[in-house]
């Protein structure tokens, strides 16, 4: 879209001004558009010749949040790079009976894989089962099924290990020092994953006995709601020496209220790996000094794995001649020293 | 509910007779066992966190938290005293926020974010208003259908992800530099819409007809009100509400999201509810609104310098939703009311 006319429709009358405005009000694209999600991992998949066709289910959650844009981009991009491989997506949904139907939906079209990131493991097992039973694999990406009847192969994140490498991380900068208070802005309550993250940070700090943690107070995942609940927790606790945050994109109202309350006198630690966090890393002039990561690169390696089990082949590099029964990601901590190899991952 | 919605009329319904209440806030003030409410909290905050609570800087943040959504409640006052609804107002912040600080918004620099966010809040309130004003729809159904929709756009244009904003006089606004004598302007605009929503209830024309719809549309209308033209108007003034709302909110957060204003219909009309306006309608009260955001904000405000959880916090808010309109209820009849 060029930018220059509907600047020049601008100087037009009011009504068409106004109209013209908010036109180009929908546009997102950025200046620069940074590679961003860009198919971020190089590592070449096993096999990069095509093979025998795939067609290959896709079913998520909605995209309401910059990681579940991030892992429906990677998955299609992914896709897009085999000639032989068919990706049949659907619409996302974080009702638990839409996402059912959706399924069944593809069970019926008789897709060779499906790749399923349930919004609710618990509560979509019963598909996952009927998938299998069907004699269609499934690869259960993130979120886990209640019963590994459910799938043939999980992977995903390690939100244990991102609460343990946030502790570790943080522990290691202050165990020096006496009397060490730390604070935590933690995710959603009522999922699972919370719970995990912060029973890993909690384990990883009870290595180091100098340090307490003071205050714990937990959002939504959104801008709104890190900004509201970090100008509290600032308020709470004039003073500390680190903060862990578990989501960077509510991370982004954290920083915002801590620039409002003027503080810095603390570290702070991220997680998930969204591009501003990175970037505001790299730039090493604020309180935020590294972030965990939770990558969506996940969900191109499900379609790896996805293709190479409708293909009935391995991994390559691996002896085995089967794809394995589950992946666990490692939460790599991002720091100022390895930004710039973990930057084309950052999602926006 | 059991009392007939007209009764609780205080003004006939034209309203030309120039019959004010003798003291400007008696019809506000009368309502106010909030007042005894938030005394209560203030006092709980004084005494678990001494050191924090009464800090200028807590009060500073307290108001300003309550800003967005008090803008809102202003707004929902309005639709509810006319015996309205509007379920669409935390979409139609979403919706404007987003549209607000697009890349391409976010070109023409603070007035762009500003025109954008209050011409989308107020696009969407005339949507609302023909729906329901000239297309006969019930406010529930009509607004229902705004709220799915501006959700799906708002979701649309941002793809799930966080728009930055990079507008450096749109981020000033939000920080301590930008205080005037102590109080953030955004606590200034909350302050502006509640002085104006006042005066707008309970010394205009505008007013007493919204009242007098909600009393009893059939006889505003014999009376010579044009009905429709003022609900249209009421769902207008709704979404300037949320446009503004939306603004203070791209101010505060930095940020435009699709999860932006998350449940703010729900937190609008229980802030109303408690401070006296009625469901059924006829009866409305800004003082009483504003009270009940604050009342909402001091605890979450208390809860959180305590450190306690966000489920403990939701508990309690049932608990004094439930409390107040039950006090309120008892002493409606106690000063033999009607």
């Amino acid at each position: 879209m060029p930018r220059t006319s509907r600047r020049n429709l601008l100087f037009g009358t009011a009504a068409v001004s106004a109209g013209a405005l908010l036109t180009a009000c929908t546009s997102n694209e950025p200046r620069n558009a940074a590679p961003g999600t860009d198919d971020a991992v190089g590592n070449a998949p096993a096999d990069d010749k095509p093979g025998a066709p795939v067609t290959i289910g896709f079913a998520g959650p909605q995209a309401d949040h910059g990681w579940l844009n991030a892992i429906n981009e990677n998955a299609k991009r992914r896709a897009e790079k085999y000639s032989e491989v068919t990706l049949e997506i659907t619409e996302g949904s974080n009702d638990t009976a839409a996402q059912i139907g959706q399924i069944q939906t593809l069970i019926n079209k008789k897709v060779d894989v499906l790749v399923i990131l349930p919004a609710d493991g618990k509560a979509l097992t019963q598909v996952g089962l009927q998938a299998m039973k069907a004699g269609i694999p499934v690869i259960n990406l993130d979120r886990v099924f209640a019963s590994p009847q459910a799938y043939r192969c999980w992977i995903g994140g390690d939100n244990y290990g991102m609460g343990l490498n946030a502790g570790r991380y943080i522990g290691e900068q202050l165990k020096d020092k006496p009397g060490a208070k730390v604070v935590e802005l933690a995710g959603l309550d009522n999922l699972e994953l919370t719970k995990q993250r912060t029973q890993g940070f909690d384990d990883a700090l009870k290595n180091y006995p100098n340090i307490t943690k003071v205050a714990r107070q937990a959002a939504e995942f959104t801008v709104e709601s890190g900004q509201a609940k970090m100008a509290q927790l600032l308020q709470a606790q004039q003073r500390f020496d680190a903060l862990w945050n578990h989501d960077d994109d509510q991370g982004v109202g954290a920083l915002r209220a801590i620039q409002q309350a003027g503080r810095d006198d603390f570290l702070m630690v991220g997680g998930a790996g969204a591009k501003s966090a990175m970037d505001a890393i790299k730039a090493g002039d604020g309180v935020l000094k590294a972030t965990v990561l939770y990558p969506p690169t996940m969900a191109a390696s499900a379609i790896d794995l996805a293709r190479a089990l409708g293909q009935k082949k391995g991994v390559g590099g691996m002896s085995e001649l089967e794809i394995p029964a589950s992946i666990t990601l490692y939460s790599a901590v991002v720091t100022k020293e390895n930004v710039d190899e973990y930057l084309p991952t950052g999602f926006n | 509910m059991t009392q007939p919605a007209p009764v609780t009329t205080a003004e006939p319904p034209a309203g030309t007779s120039g019959d004010r209440p003798p003291l400007g806030l008696r019809a506000d003030v009368r309502n106010l066992s909030l007042l005894g409410v938030l005394a209560v909290l203030i006092a709980v905050g004084g005494i678990t966190r001494p050191d924090q609570f009464l800090d200028t800087s807590n009060l500073q943040l307290v108001l300003t938290q309550a800003s967005v959504i008090g803008v809102v409640t202003v707004g929902m006052t309005f639709v509810i005293t006319s015996g309205g609804i509007d379920l669409s107002v935390g979409a139609i912040v979403a919706l404007a926020s987003v549209w607000a600080t697009t890349v391409a918004t976010q070109e023409y620099g603070f007035a762009g974010i500003l025109f954008t966010a209050v011409v989308v809040g107020l696009g969407c309130g005339l949507v609302n208003g023909v729906l329901i004003a000239y297309g006969g729809m019930v406010p529930f159904i009509a607004t229902l259908a705004m709220l799915a929709s501006a959700r799906g756009l708002a979701l649309q244009i941002t793809e799930g992800r966080t728009q930055i904003v990079t507008v450096q006089s749109v981020l000033d606004l939000g920080v301590p530099d930008a205080y005037v004598l102590g109080v953030p302007p955004l606590v200034l605009v909350f302050a502006a819409v509640t002085v104006v929503g006042w005066l707008l209830l309970n010394r205009t024309t505008f007013g007493r007809r919204t009242v007098a719809v909600g009393g009893n549309a059939e006889a505003a209308r014999l009376a010579g009100i044009d009905v429709r033209r003022q609900r249209l108007y009421l769902y207008l003034l709704s979404g300037l509400c949320c446009g503004i709302a939306a603004f203070l909110l791209i101010v505060l957060a930095g940020s435009g999201q699709n999860t932006n204003g998350n449940l703010y219909e729900l937190d609008a009309i229980a802030a109303a509810i408690i401070g006296g306006t009625l469901l059924s309608g006829g009866r409305g009260t800004i003082v009483g609104s504003v009270l009940g955001v604050l009342v909402f904000t001091t605890i979450t405000n208390i809860f959180a310098l305590n450190n306690l959880q966000s489920d403990v916090q939701q508990i309690a808010k049932g608990a004094i939703i439930v409390a107040a309109v039950l006090v309120q209820r008892r002493t409606a009849r106690g000063t033999g009311e009607a």
